[in-house]
């Protein structure tokens, strides 16, 4: 959730229980000042009528309400004694609303000429369930306008003030510690995002020194080893030529040159890992995954027979990418090696080409194996001397550099694809 | 034949030097391009083994000066940097090949006589070794007067061979070679030698004077019987 709706929907939450509490306490409180108010008119008609019997004796005698407000009936002085005053909420047929009302009526007792009569004075209230209604409504609006207003500020002012942290979260968005774009801030007069501002620029930019340094490194270490040991090769070479080697020595050789050769590989490997990873091959081309299949699959051939694996090929669509022929051939080379190297012997390899897809599949061992560190460096499972278990990390390099997929998936078989 | 090599690297010089000198070339060397300069001012040689990194300049420079001065030498870049826009600059001044480091002696030995072979024959050319003849134009292999029926990979087997006679050729030089760069982590070489089987009993069967021999866990070596 976005932080101006979180704030929001906690405003929202915090502000309908608010003003619930807020409406019993107003509705309650009202209600009381009316009755209050009513009460006070009930007595002072009271003693109107009273005022008023006195003179004129015939009200005395008024059982119905008929079109007054009162009536006025004789009651024996013991009940008159006793007699509390009461007010009371009751219904009453009102002719213009066809109906029963409430009202509200005060009940009394008051004594003229040593008799005592009962008084009972109504007046009209408010119907409550109007009044509820009525307020329910004013809050609804109340409460609607106050979000709408939360959220107009919102998205006026908090947007305006949080303006420099959206846009430090919208470049790290698409930060890559990989590409040359640095993250620009603009100084705010707030000095939290200000702090904010100048220690992720500070940590960025110790972060790209150290990633460029480590890649350097990678890099000229690879480089400056290739030709000693090139050499290291060529002299054993030119040792073994050496015709007066016993058979115990040219093993020994033997031994030190496929060490140095394996050593070789992976410094290559290396080498082209941290070229891929600085963006060392740009001359772009279409190139027709299909079509490098086909010219591999011829190179890969001699290998596959030896372990007695055919290599099936299925042409279903032409795949083309706009990328590096070389890493292209890399690219796919990679995957053929991977299979033909990790693959049963005796099994197919399934090379599969369709429009939107590149997949190439094989037998192995029966589970899964773990897509998260399959495409790491030196995670290989060590089936063989020969791989060195950069061959896939390559591979993935080579396809994050085209922002192409690089997956794998077990189906019974271990299936690589490449979809775009 | 003589051969100029022109590199800054002591140890690398000695060891091309050394491997050349043993295939009967006449090795010149020079480590820089000043030096390189005086000795194609005053000899000329069959081929120029060249880096490009050198002390003093571009080596690429240097071969500008000897296409400008018309001067016909064999060229072979020998580069550190394996970058193809060395490769495709190299190939455009004029270079005969180019070779990326590091590399077997093998290879380098085979590219050379390339090289050497394309100047000499202006493209007619056979290597002949004891009774077994080799045809690089028309691809076809004969002992004595026997045509051989060989596969393309037996054939680009074979000529790598006859280029380094009785050199201990490296099984990686010789998959590197045959099946192209990016065979060389595949597992185990071992698939060669299947190929390696028929080819020399394809040679045994016509009766060539000729064997590959296996050297233990390094790789074969073509002898003359």
């Amino acid at each position: 959730m976005k932080l101006q709706n979180y704030t929001t929907s906690y405003f929202a939450g915090v502000l309908l229980v608010l003003l619930s509490i807020w409406a019993v306490i107003f509705y309650l409180e009202m209600l009381d000042e009316i009755y209050d108010s009513l009460d006070d008119g009930l007595e002072n008609q009271k003693m109107l009528v009273i005022q008023r019997a006195k003179e004129q004796t015939d009200i005395l005698n008024k059982p119905e309400f008929d079109d007054g407000s009162y009536t006025i009936k004789k009651v024996s002085p013991n009940y008159g004694l006793q007699f509390k005053d009461t007010y009371r909420d009751t219904l009453m047929y009102m002719q213009n609303e066809d109906d029963f009302e409430p009202v509200r009526m005060l009940e009394s007792v008051f004594k003229l000429d040593n008799s005592y009569y009962k008084i009972k004075i109504v007046t009209s209230m408010v119907e409550e369930d109007d009044l509820i209604e009525d307020l329910l409504f004013s809050l609804i609006m109340l409460y609607l306008g106050l979000i709408v207003s939360i959220l107009l500020l919102n998205n006026f002012i908090l947007k305006k003030i949080w303006n420099p942290f959206y846009l430090l979260l919208n470049q790290l968005k698409d930060f890559r510690i990989d590409k040359d774009k640095t993250i620009t801030t603009s100084p705010s007069k707030i000095d939290e995002f200000n702090l904010l501002n100048k220690r992720i620029e500070q940590m960025l930019g110790k972060s790209v020194e150290s990633y460029n340094s480590q890649k350097q490194f990678i890099e000229n270490a690879a480089h400056e080893l290739q030709t000693p040991l090139a050499i290291s090769i060529n002299k054993l070479e030119l040792l073994v030529e050496n015709n007066n080697l016993t058979e115990d020595q040219i093993a020994m050789i033997a031994s030190a040159l496929n060490n140095l050769e394996g050593l070789t590989r992976m410094n290559k490997s290396l080498l082209l890992l941290s070229k891929i990873e600085n963006s060392q091959y740009d001359d772009d081309e279409t190139v027709n995954l299909a079509e490098i299949s086909k010219e591999l699959i011829e190179d890969f051939q001699d290998l596959a027979t030896h372990k007695g694996m055919k290599i099936n090929f299925v042409e279903a669509g032409s795949l083309n990418i706009s990328m590096n022929r070389q890493l292209a051939r890399v690219l796919i080379s990679n995957l053929f090696k991977n299979a033909i190297i990790h693959g049963a012997e005796e099994n197919t390899i399934e090379v599969k080409v369709s429009n939107d897809k590149f997949s190439v599949s094989n037998a192995g061992r029966t589970e899964a194996l773990n897509p998260d560190k399959i495409f790491s460096r030196f995670q290989s499972i060590r089936t063989s001397k020969r791989s060195n278990g950069i061959g896939l990390a390559i591979s993935k390099a080579i396809t994050e550099r085209y922002n192409l997929n690089l997956n794998y998936e077990f189906t019974g078989r271990h299936n690589f694809y490449i979809t775009r | 034949m003589k051969i100029l090599i022109i590199e800054d690297e002591q140890d690398m010089l000695d060891t091309m030097k050394n491997f050349l000198e043993k295939e009967n070339f006449v090795v010149e060397t020079a480590v820089s391009i000043l030096e390189a300069r005086d000795k194609i001012g005053i000899y000329e040689y069959d081929c120029i083994l060249l880096d490009i990194n050198l002390k003093d300049g571009n080596g690429l420079e240097l071969l500008k000066d000897l296409k400008e001065k018309e001067i016909e030498d064999g060229v072979i870049i020998v580069s550190a940097r394996n970058s193809l826009d060395d490769k495709l600059e190299g190939l455009n001044l004029g270079a005969d090949d180019y070779l990326a480091k590091p590399f077997h002696m093998a290879e380098l030995n085979a590219r050379v006589k390339a090289v050497l072979r394309r100047r000499q024959f202006k493209g007619a050319n056979k290597i002949n070794i004891a009774n077994v003849s080799v045809d690089l134009d028309e691809h076809t292999v004969h002992v004595d007067e026997t045509e051989l029926s060989l596969n393309r990979k037996e054939f680009e087997i074979l000529l790598f061979f006859c280029s380094n006679q009785n050199r201990l050729v490296n099984k990686t030089a010789l998959a590197e070679h045959v099946w192209g760069d990016h065979i060389d982590q595949a597992d185990s070489f071992e698939f060669i030698y299947s190929q390696i089987k028929n080819l020399r009993k394809k040679l045994s069967v016509a009766k060539a004077e000729l064997e590959i021999k296996a050297v233990y866990g390094i790789g074969y070596k073509l002898v003359v019987l």
